[in-house]
Order: C-alpha cells, then sequence, then structure tokens
C-alpha cells in the first residue's frame, strides 16, 4: 500500500518539480537562518554563526540531489537530460544523422515488411473464427492431378455423415474456370468469375455477410432460384458499392439472378484458396443435382469439434472410407477412397508449402539489420574518435563509467527510434505495394498490414538495433584510459590504432554478411533464370488465349442417348470450325485452337486407359490429365506433335482417337509390347470404357508447374468428347495486345452475346506460376543489393578514416620518395586484404547454410560454383571501388602540408 | 566524544526521525536534526541537509504530514508530525530494531563468554 502510495507520490513529484524545489529552497533557507539564531544566542559573532551553520548542514546540492532522489524519478530525469543532449549533438552534426538514420529506416522499414508478410502467411491463424479448427481434407499428393485431390458429391455426404470428429464439414467445385459468369447488363455481357460452394460454406468458416445474408440449404435446392453472393471488391468495381444492391435481380449467365448478399472486405476467396487469381462472386452448388454424376470433383473443409485433434480426425477420417463411394449408383467404386481421405489443418495447405521460403526471406532481412547494424557501430566508432576527448573530459568531471555508456546508448536508442519512425514509413509502403500485387500467387497477400505485432516487432528490433550498434563503441569509449585519451593529441597513437582494429573486424564481418546475402540472391537467381529456360512442352511467347462462350442447344438434349450425344458433339464442332475458320482469317494470326483447359491451370482425368489385352497394375495412383482439344490446339499452343493432329472429320461415332504424351506413351510401352515402343496405331482402353485409337505423341506439357514433374496427359477430340468450356488458343505474329479488338469482333460475330473476355496471353499464365518464385527471388536479391551498399559504404568509412589518420605518415613517406601510384596501390591493398578476408568468410559460411535453401533452388547446387565466383568477384570489385576514393585522396597529398598541419 | 562520528547505517536515519517526531510532537527540519544531535550527544555524523531527503521519503509514505508554520523565533518553517499511520510503521521497527541489538549483542557478547570460562 504505501509503496504504490509512494510511487503515485514520486510520479507526481516529477511533474511538479519546480514547485518542489523552491519549497526545499525555502526550508533550507529557514533551516540556515534558524541555525545562525542559535548561534548568536551562543554568542558567536554573525559571520562565524553563518560558517557554523553552513558546515553542519552540509553540501547544499548534495542535499537538494539526495531530496530528489528520494521524492522523485531520478531515472526519468537522467534520461530528459541525455535526450536534449543526444538531440543538440545529432543536431550539430546533420550529414552523420542523416546517413545514420537512413541506413537504420532502409533495414528496419525492409524488416518491417517481412515481419508483415511472415507474420500474415505464417505465423497468424488464417483470418476466419478459431481458424485452428479448420481443416483440408484431400488425398496425400499424386501425380493426377485436382481430379484425384477432389471427392464426388456422394462421397462428400458419406464423410460427412460418418465422421464425428466434425463440427461440419463443406466444400467448394473445384473445376470453375476464369470467367465463368457473364454478366449483362443489356450490352455486352461482362466476364466475371465465381465459385460454386456447398451451402453451408459460410457457416462453417464463420464468414459473416456485410450486407445480406449468406447461403442457406434451400439456396443450394435443385432447381431453387438463381441466387449469387458478390465480393467487396466487385461489389465496390463493377456495381459502384451500391448500398441498395442486396435484392437487386441481374442477368448473369442467362438467368435472372438475384444478389442476396455482399461479402466482408476480409474474405477474399482466392487470396485463401486459389492465391493470384480473382474471384468475383460466389454461388451456391446444386449438390444433388446433375454435379451428383460428375465425378470428383468437391474439395472438402472440416471444421473439427473443439478438443479434437488431428490425429483423432486422422483415425476417424480412416474408419469412414469404407462408407464413401465414388458414385453410389456404383457399387464397385465404394471404398476407393481407401487411404486418400487425409486431413491435415487449412492453414498448412494455404500456406505450409512456404514455410521455407519465408523463413529464407525472414533470415535475409535479419541479415540486412546486422549490416546496417555493423555499419551504423562503425559510424559510432568514427564520430567516438572524434569524441573521445569529450568523454575523457566528463570522466575527469566525476561522470562514471555507466553513466557515460548510459548517454551514449541513449543516443543510439535515439537514432535508432527515428530509423524506426521512418522505417515504418517505408516498411508501410512496401506493404501497401505487395498487398496490392493481385497478381502474385502468395495467399492472403491482400490482407497484409501494418498492424499491432507489426508495431511491437518494428519496437523490439529498434531497441535491440540500437543495443546491438550502440554498445560497442559505448564500451569502447568508456573504457578509455583517461590519461592516454587527454594525452592522445596526433592520430598514430595507440587508441587510434586500436579503434581501427576493431573498425576493421567490423567492416569483414559486414563483407562476410553481404557475400552470404548475395550468395543466396544469386543461387535463387539463378534457379529463376532456369525455371525460365525450362522446355514447358508449349511455347509461351506470341500466343493469347480467350474464353469462347458457347451454350449447346437445349433442342439437343442432355447428352444422355447416343443420339443427343451425337447432336451436341456435331452441333458444337460445326460452331467451333466456324470460330477457328475467322479467327484463322484473320491478319497476323499463325494458327488457332480451342482447348477446355489450358496448361498451368485447372486440370482433371478421367481414369488411367491400358493398352488394349493389358491388366494395368494394381493401387497406381497415376492418372494422365484429360484435354478435349480441337484440330491446331497443338501448333497454336506450339506442342510439337509426332504423327497427326486430330482432323475435323473424326467423327462422334467414328472411331475414337486420342493424343498422348511422350512420358506417357514410355509408361505404357513398358506393359504393352508395340514394335518399337511406337504407340501410334495402337490401342488404349480403360476397363469396359470404348477403345482408343492413338494417333499422334505430343511432347510433355508443364501442366501444374513451370519447376515441378511433369504428369502425363491425354487429349481427346472435341468431336468426340464433351468438352467443359473453351478457351482459344490464338498464336499470332503480331503482339497478341494488337489483336486482341479483332478477335473479339470476329467471335461476337457468331455469337453477339460473347463475353468481352480478356484476351489474356498465354505468357501471363507461365508469369502466374513463376510468380511466387519471381517474388521470393526479387525481394532477396533486393536485400543483398542493399547489403552490397552497405558494406561498400562501411569499407570506404573505415578506408577513408584510415586514410585522415595516416595523412602524416604518407606525408612523411612521400617525401621520403615514395610515389603517388605506390600510395595509392597501398590503400588499395589495404582495401583489398579487408575484402578478402571478408569474401572468404561469407563464402565459406555459405558454404555451410546455403544447403538450407537447397529446397528452394531449382536446378542448381547450392554449392554452384558459378554463383560463388561471380559473387567473389563482383564483391572485390565494389570493395577495390570503394577504396578507390580515398586510395586517390591519399595519393594527393602534399607533403609539405600534411607535415605542417597537426 | 569518540574521535570519530559514527556513520549512520542505512535507514536508521528514518526511525530517528519518526521516533524524534513521536516524542516531540510537532518539529521543524532543523528541530528535528537539533534533537538527533543533541540526543545522541554528537556522537553520530548528521549533515543537517541529509534530514531532508529523509522526510520527504517519510511523508510519502504517509507516515508523517508537514504543514508551513512559524517558529518560536518568528521564522517561517515546515512543520512535520507523526501521522498514525507513521506511529504504526515506528512500533513495527521499532520491535524489529530492539530484535535486532538484542541478537547483536548477543552474537558479540559470544567471544567474551567463552573467554571468562575457565578451562
Amino acid at each position: 500500500m504505501s509503496r504504490l502510495r509512494r510511487m503515485a507520490a514520486r510520479v507526481r513529484a516529477f511533474f511538479t518539480k519546480r514547485a518542489l524545489d523552491a519549497d526545499l529552497e525555502a526550508e533550507i533557507a529557514a533551516h540556515i537562518d534558524m541555525a545562525v539564531d542559535e548561534y548568536v544566542e551562543r554568542g558567536m559573532s554573525l559571520a562565524e554563526a553563518r560558517r557554523q551553520a553552513l558546515l553542519h548542514f552540509g553540501g547544499r546540492d548534495q542535499a537538494k540531489f539526495h531530496h530528489r532522489e528520494a521524492r522523485g524519478l531520478m531515472n526519468l530525469d537522467i534520461l530528459l537530460q541525455d535526450l536534449k543532449y543526444t538531440i543538440r549533438t545529432l543536431r550539430r552534426d546533420p550529414g552523420f544523422t542523416a546517413v545514420a538514420v537512413l541506413i537504420l529506416a532502409l533495414a528496419i522499414g525492409a524488416n518491417i515488411a517481412v515481419f508483415s508478410v511472415v507474420d500474415t502467411l505464417m505465423l497468424r491463424p488464417l483470418p476466419f473464427p478459431a481458424a485452428q479448427q479448420l481443416t483440408w481434407i484431400a488425398p496425400p499428393p499424386s501425380k493426377c492431378g485436382e481430379s484425384c485431390a477432389t471427392y464426388s458429391t456422394d462421397a462428400y455426404d458419406e464423410f460427412r455423415m460418418y465422421t464425428r470428429s466434425y463440427q461440419d464439414v463443406t466444400g467448394y467445385f473445384a473445376f470453375s474456370g476464369p470467367g465463368n459468369l457473364s454478366l449483362s447488363f443489356g450490352g455486352a455481357p461482362i466476364p466475371a468469375t465465381s465459385i460454386d460452394v456447398i451451402a453451408n460454406f459460410f457457416n462453417v468458416l464463420g464468414v459473416k455477410p456485410a450486407m445480406g445474408r449468406l447461403f442457406t440449404a434451400d439456396d443450394a435446392r435443385h432447381g431453387a432460384p438463381p441466387v449469387i453472393v458478390l465480393s467487396d471488391a466487385w461489389w465496390r468495381t463493377q456495381f459502384n458499392a451500391d448500398p441498395n444492391i442486396v435484392g437487386k435481380t441481374f442477368d448473369i449467365n442467362d438467368q435472372q439472378t438475384t444478389v442476396i448478399g455482399v461479402l466482408p472486405r476480409s474474405f477474399d476467396f482466392g487470396a485463401v484458396f486459389s492465391p493470384g487469381a480473382r474471384v468475383d462472386a460466389i454461388t451456391p452448388l446444386d449438390l444433388y443435382g446433375p454435379p451428383r454424376d460428375w465425378g470428383n470433383i468437391i474439395t472438402m473443409i472440416g471444421r473439427l469439434k473443439p478438443g479434437v485433434t488431428l490425429a483423432q480426425a486422422r483415425e476417424d477420417a480412416v474408419q469412414a472410407t469404407p462408407h464413401m463411394c465414388w458414385n453410389n449408383k456404383q457399387p464397385g467404386s465404394c471404398g476407393s477412397y481407401k487411404d486418400g481421405v487425409v486431413p491435415t489443418a487449412l492453414k498448412d495447405h494455404v500456406s505450409g508449402r512456404l514455410h521455407r521460403a519465408l523463413v529464407v526471406l525472414w533470415c535475409a532481412v535479419g541479415m540486412i539489420l546486422l549490416i546496417a547494424c555493423v555499419n551504423l557501430s562503425n559510424l559510432l566508432l568514427a564520430r567516438a574518435a572524434a569524441r573521445s576527448k569529450e568523454f575523457a573530459m566528463r570522466g575527469a568531471l566525476g561522470a562514471g563509467r555507466a553513466r557515460i555508456v548510459r548517454q551514449l546508448l541513449t543516443e543510439s536508442l535515439v537514432l535508432s527510434a527515428a530509423g524506426a519512425a521512418v522505417g515504418l514509413v517505408l516498411g508501410g509502403s512496401l506493404v501497401y505495394w505487395l498487398a496490392h500485387q493481385g497478381a502474385v500467387a502468395l495467399p492472403l497477400l491482400n490482407s497484409l498490414q501494418i498492424d499491432g505485432s507489426a508495431l511491437v516487432w518494428t519496437l523490439l528490433i529498434a531497441v535491440f538495433a540500437a543495443v546491438l550498434f550502440g554498445l560497442v563503441p559505448g564500451l569502447r569509449m568508456a573504457a578509455g584510459n583517461l590519461h592516454e585519451t587527454l594525452k592522445d593529441s596526433g592520430p598514430g597513437s595507440g587508441q587510434s590504432r586500436k579503434h581501427e582494429r576493431v573498425r576493421s573486424i567490423l567492416v569483414i564481418s559486414e563483407v562476410a554478411l553481404a557475400c552470404m546475402l548475395l550468395v543466396g540472391a544469386g543461387l535463387l537467381l539463378r534457379s529463376f533464370m532456369h525455371v525460365l529456360d525450362v522446355d514447358l512442352g508449349f511455347e509461351p511467347a506470341r500466343a493469347a488465349s480467350m474464353n469462347v462462350d458457347y451454350v449447346p442447344l437445349p433442342s439437343d438434349g442432355n447428352g444422355n442417348s447416343a443420339a443427343s450425344r451425337k447432336a451436341l458433339l456435331d452441333h458444337r464442332a460445326v460452331y467451333m470450325q466456324q470460330v477457328l475458320d475467322r479467327i484463322r482469317a484473320l491478319p497476323g494470326v499463325e494458327a488457332a485452337g480451342i482447348t477446355d483447359y489450358l496448361p498451368l491451370g485447372q486440370n482433371r482425368s478421367w481414369g488411367l486407359p491400358f493398352p488394349k489385352g493389358v491388366k494395368p497394375p494394381e493401387n497406381l495412383h497415376v492418372q494422365p490429365l484429360v484435354y478435349v482439344v480441337t484440330p491446331g490446339y497443338l501448333r497454336a499452343m506450339g506442342t510439337p506433335l509426332r504423327g497427326r493432329d486430330f482432323s475435323w472429320s473424326d467423327a462422334p461415332d467414328g472411331q475414337q482417337v486420342v493424343i498422348i504424351d511422350r512420358s506417357y506413351a514410355r509408361f505404357l510401352a513398358q506393359y504393352a509390347h508395340w514394335p518399337n515402343n511406337d504407340p501410334i496405331g495402337q490401342t488404349i482402353v480403360d476397363g469396359n470404357g470404348p477403345e482408343f485409337h492413338i494417333i499422334g505423341v505430343a511432347d510433355n506439357v508443364h501442366e501444374e508447374s513451370t519447376d515441378g514433374e511433369t504428369g502425363w496427359q491425354i487429349y481427346y477430340a472435341s468431336t468426340q468428347q464433351f468438352a467443359t468450356g473453351a478457351d482459344l488458343v490464338v498464336r499470332t505474329q503480331l503482339p497478341p495486345a494488337a489483336l486482341a479488338g479483332s478477335v473479339l469482333s470476329a467471335l461476337r460475330a457468331i455469337n453477339p452475346k460473347q463475353t468481352a473476355a480478356e484476351f489474356k496471353p498465354i505468357q501471363s499464365l507461365v508469369d502466374h506460376a513463376n510468380s511466387p518464385r519471381q517474388f521470393f527471388m526479387l525481394l532477396v536479391a533486393s536485400f543483398a543489393t542493399l547489403g552490397l551498399l552497405l558494406a561498400a559504404l562501411g569499407i570506404y568509412g573505415v578506408i577513408s578514416y584510415s586514410v585522415t589518420r595516416q595523412t602524416q605518415e604518407i606525408g612523411i613517406r612521400m617525401a621520403l620518395g615514395a610515389t603517388a601510384s605506390i600510395v595509392e596501390q597501398q590503400v588499395l591493398m589495404g582495401t583489398l586484404r579487408l575484402a578478402v578476408i571478408g569474401v572468404a568468410l561469407g563464402a565459406a559460411a555459405s558454404l555451410i547454410t546455403a544447403r538450407l535453401i537447397a529446397s528452394l533452388l531449382f536446378d542448381t547446387s547450392p554449392w554452384d560454383p558459378l554463383t560463388y565466383g561471380a559473387i567473389s568477384v563482383t564483391l572485390l570489385l565494389v570493395a577495390i571501388f570503394s577504396g578507390y576514393l580515398p586510395a586517390r585522396r591519399a595519393a594527393r597529398i602534399d607533403p609539405m602540408v600534411a607535415l605542417r598541419a597537426n | 566524544m569518540s574521535p570519530e562520528k559514527l556513520d549512520l547505517l542505512q535507514g536508521t536515519l528514518d526511525l530517528m526521525v519518526l521516533q524524534t517526531l513521536a516524542a516531540m510532537g510537532s518539529l521543524h527540519g532543523y528541530g528535528i536534526a537539533r534533537r538527533i544531535e543533541q540526543v545522541s550527544a554528537d556522537e553520530v555524523l548528521l549533515n543537517q541537509g541529509t534530514i531532508y531527503a529523509s522526510l520527504v521519503r517519510l511523508e510519502q509514505r504517509g507516515w508523517i504530514a508537514s504543514t508551513w508554520g512559524v517558529s518560536g523565533n518568528n521564522r517561517k518553517a515546515k512543520f512535520y508530525s507523526i501521522t498514525r499511520a507513521g506511529r504504526r510503521q515506528l512500533a513495527a521497527d521499532a520491535r524489529y530494531w530492539e530484535r535486532l541489538t538484542g541478537v547483536m549483542d548477543r552474537v558479540m557478547a559470544m567471544g567474551k563468554a567463552e573467554g571468562e570460562e575457565p578451562a
């Protein structure tokens, strides 16, 4: 109690310093007067009485000091004093202050930005309530694309019924392509992208609408009136943030669709589930309608009951799998999901694979901070040399060593706080910029922001940096021998030499750190170059694609009967042929074709067709990815083909033909006894399905990633198989953008309701796939460049200082006959010595640590000699360059002037 | 009078001030200092100025209270008096002090007692 009271009194006293001091002053005056009175009464003279009184009272200033110490917050008083002094000294040296603050701001800014990224992607839970309960339910990774990573609606139902670990399970349709909506206001339809979700999707995730309502089971009923929920971004851009949007109906895909709600800004489907893709709206999935027969189409997301662990959920899933059927109408398909239902944390699915890259990024900025601190230490040491007398003087006047270190640390803290403030602005801008890189395929980027934890982190690193860069110079300075320092009037004496050794060590460590950063960046850059060099199996340059709208004639039926099937396929073929004829007639068009899926986007598989008469091996979780394409597609994509292409005369009821890729052909050839292992002309069949005649072999295409293994592909003729959509691919001699208008008007000429879809360069698909690698590479490379700059600055500072220090010595040497070029060489050699040691240490450290980034590299050894060599040479050149200016200055020293100085 | 004055132990000055105020009622800083000097027969080394740090410490803890008044020979001075909390504290401190001095006495007596015992 009294302790608390005392603290309150102390704080009060701190703020009423002046009044309390006046009070004390009056009290002391009264005290002395009374003492004088008493001594006079005893018979002393007034002067003697006064002397005695003062003598007995003791030191007045001491009494006041003790009084203040007892009543107030002495530490705060000292701090304020130090702050005032610091700001005065820093102001006197604006050049130093500006450089120091800038260096710190760059380093701290980079750290803040990267921390935000790491925090958002790795440290923080996903932006959903109780996000740790959310699980992603999928089979282990396999080589048959998204069809093997999804479940049928029947399997979903059974899973939901037979598991007990979940509060609820939901999912979404994994095969919605971009531009699957066409919104019509009467004029040309506008393309948009929506995802079909199971009605309970938002309930499971815990997303609440910003306006209106989200889906109910009724909205997903077969035949229910169409409804749509808009994303915040689409609502703003397309509907001008109309506050009365809820309840309005729009013509979407030729259906009057009611807007029932708007999603909150915090929920962006794309940012969580398909990074780098824009999702404008969400629509309910008709779970018990036609999708029942579409096979594996749903990705599953579950919310665990509180307290249920992932291990329990896994066991639960295992016991549920025997009940799960691919299609309940086919009893043979039950249990086919064995070992294929594995719940993992949703967060791991979203960002787990980025962990290593994020950690590397974090280390890179950490190193930048270290380099900046070393640099600052160096600058401070240079200043310390100039200020050593000031501190020696203060020491001589009674300041304790702790007091001086404290003063210096205050200075560091002030610098670091200023750096952090500017860094916060820099980091904030960087974060803002990153958050608006919509095309980068990284999850949750849009939710990047400087939040409370980023601020706390800023504070932490600012204090850490201040202690780090302030302590060494502080201790060195405070440890200085008073007499030595006061006597140390000229350069070349002991103290300065010691300073210089410390500074050399700092520079060497700086160069070593920069070397490690550069090696890392170099390895990532080389990997990126290798990825760009990968033969993708198609030629992205000078090709572009556009979504073609096609609605089958209702009179053709649903394709369930042979006649309806033939009518649908024939009509579609006629339509597409017409489209392609028009497009090919456009000037500048080299080739054109249509596919239903583009590479590096979505994909699906239809089973494993096998050589006729050969039994496929059991438990093979690999299937070729399926593409239904028109004649000319492969040529338009630039995929080399051996054998013949499809032709319009490959009729629905004629011989069924396929083209397979080389790797699938090689795989099949192991089991079949084909002459020369040549699949062309051979027949494959999937179970009891129709027989397919192989007419050609295409090059392997990178379907899923640019840097991963390629899967197998099988191409079916769009004249013989139902396609999911229609992506027109055009190869041109002109830049694709120049052709966009004429392609769209050609499509409009056939179908006036053709959506104004984007004419998207195929290169953009590749860029999108490469964007995470590019993103990390660019960040690390810019940090490495920053590190290099700081190291160069450090070298320059040290060499420049040492030249100044040795002016006299150099003057003497020149007077004794050393030529300018010899002096210059010697300075450069000194520089080079520091750099060589630094590079050697840095390279050695890189050799040891490079293994850590091995998993981020592509086709590049972590010990790639070329990278190490190039980086070493670069660093040495930069070092020589930084040493060159001081060396020149040394060479120009006039011996007469130098000797007279001092 | 001993040739060297005693250094005050940490915290003893506060106790002396409390005891002085308890015994003498309201007093100003000079009066307290003089009183302590008189009682100690000038055996303690007391810079009178240090009394004020002690006074402000005690006042902040709420053990004494102060008010400006006029002294016997008509000088304006700040008068301190002990509060109820101060008396409680004094009683506690005095008990502690007695125990401590008791223990110290016994410890210091140890050697003498042994020496007097016959071998």
